[in-house]
């Protein structure tokens, strides 16, 4: 590996979405954002439905939206184990608008939902607000 | 000895059985392809996964209160079962050498007078052993492997299923049993421990790296309590991948035989047919001329 670059790669459960050399990367974590240079320590994380950014130079190249997952920072560089994950001019923020619209329906005309439902049906809701967030920023 | 007439039927409907098998060969052939495609796409998440999760792992695995997806639940009384299979037959050994499989697991459970419930996902495998285990299957999922391709998911929804079971306290250990795919002619029947997990092993560069030093955000555990679950999806996600690409394959390994069959079949009635239309000629000029004879 370069010493000056970061290897970086996004994967998805279906298929590899990204592998390339990187400048930074900023990856939505769960306790707020946070930016990955070459030779930064180990670090494990679990992202929320956010934006990832790709960097190249001082650029900012890429924008990714995941809807979950993990990161893994190490030596050989950083990993993102992501869900569902779209680069941001791609989504349609009529058609996340109405995710959203959706899934808060969802979740009022659950009767009595138990408590596994309830938290999936609100994570629902959180994935398609941030999705909704990422497409109107583009 | 069957007349002409009846020999030429059966020549002909071999020939349409011919035309379909080779038909449904062709068709299992593309299918294989893109099967395969997806399942080989799939494998850097999975890989990923388990060398995230077994940094993570060797962590935690000894401390008494590790989560109970890795450390299990201390006993291993009841097993659940889940059971691949195709939705679909015309695939040779596929179906019944899976649930051959499963029976003689099942029995031999049994015998050690351990419980056992299965779960089956796939339509062939319920036909085949809800007679004999009805009482003990648990839970059928349907409509997943007759789908075009494998979604997460679908994958997804079993591994919900059988967390909320395992979440109730309904079983200590969780096997799932599906065909590898090695080539397109063999598969490989497996049982795979889904609960509690068998921790992949670290590779050494990994842990030469210095694996234990790492920082979590937020904590360990909860890092952990997340990637379990999702990884239990992914197994099951890579499992469906690798059954749906055997299910193809054995189907055109089988699809194959038969057309060939067929093809040795017509050429033996046609060999019948003809060997008869000639006795049958003989047999006429013979009548003409001993007519010819007698007048």
């Amino acid at each position: 590996m370069a010493d000056n670059t970061l290897r970086f790669e996004l994967v998805a459960p279906e298929r590899l979405l990204a592998s390339e050399e990187v400048d930074m990367v900023v990856l939505p974590g769960s306790e707020g954002d946070f930016g990955v240079l070459p030779q930064h320590a180990p670090f494990l994380s679990l992202l929320r439905p956010g934006v990832i950014g790709i960097y190249r130079g001082d650029k900012l190249e890429r924008r990714i939206f995941v809807a979950g997952g993990f990161a893994e920072v190490n030596g050989q560089g950083c990993i993102v184990l992501g869900e569902a994950a779209e680069p941001v001019d791609e989504l349609d923020a009529e058609k996340a608008r109405q995710a959203l619209r959706n899934a808060e329906e969802d979740l009022a005309d659950a009767k009595e939902p138990s408590e596994s439902e309830r938290e999936r049906l609100e994570r629902a809701i959180r994935v398609a607000q941030a999705r909704l967030e990422a497409a109107e920023a583009a | 000895m069957a007349s002409l007439k009846e020999l030429r039927n059966r020549i002909d409907s071999v020939k349409q059985t011919r035309k379909i098998t080779s038909a449904m060969k062709l068709v299992a052939a593309s299918k294989l392809k893109r099967a395969q495609e997806q399942a080989e796409a799939s494998r850097p998440f999975a890989d990923r996964m388990s060398a995230m999760l077994a940094n993570l792992a060797a962590g935690v695995r000894d401390l008494p209160d590790a989560p109970r997806l890795l450390g299990g639940t201390g006993s291993d009384e009841t097993h659940l079962i889940v059971v691949a299979t195709a939705d679909r037959g015309l695939c040779g050994g596929f179906n019944s050498s899976i649930v051959r499989g499963v029976r003689r697991r099942v029995t031999a459970l049994q015998a050690e007078g351990k419980q056992v419930k299965l779960m089956l996902v796939g339509r062939k495998g319920r036909d085949m052993l809800r007679r004999e285990f009805g009482d003990i299957i648990v839970e059928y999922v349907d409509g997943i492997a007759g789908k075009r391709r494998v979604d997460f998911g679908d994958a997804q929804l079993i591994a919900d299923k059988i967390l909320e079971r395992f979440d109730a306290g309904e079983f200590d250990v969780c096997t799932l049993v599906f065909n590898k795919f090695k080539s397109a002619i063999t598969q490989v029947l497996t049982f795979k421990q889904l609960i509690p997990v068998e921790p992949p092993v670290r590779d050494e560069e990994a842990a030469a790296e210095g694996g234990a030093l790492y920082e979590f955000e937020p904590s360990e555990e909860r890092i952990l309590d997340e990637l379990l679950p999702r990884n239990l999806a992914i197994q099951i996600f890579g499992a469906l991948l690798e059954n749906s690409a055997s299910e193809q394959g054995a189907r055109m390994a089988a699809m194959d035989s038969a057309t060939r069959n067929a093809g040795d079949m017509i050429h033996r009635l046609t060999l019948s047919y003809n060997r008869q239309r000639q006795a049958q000629i003989t047999k006429e000029l013979i009548e003409i001329i001993s007519g010819a004879e007698a007048v």
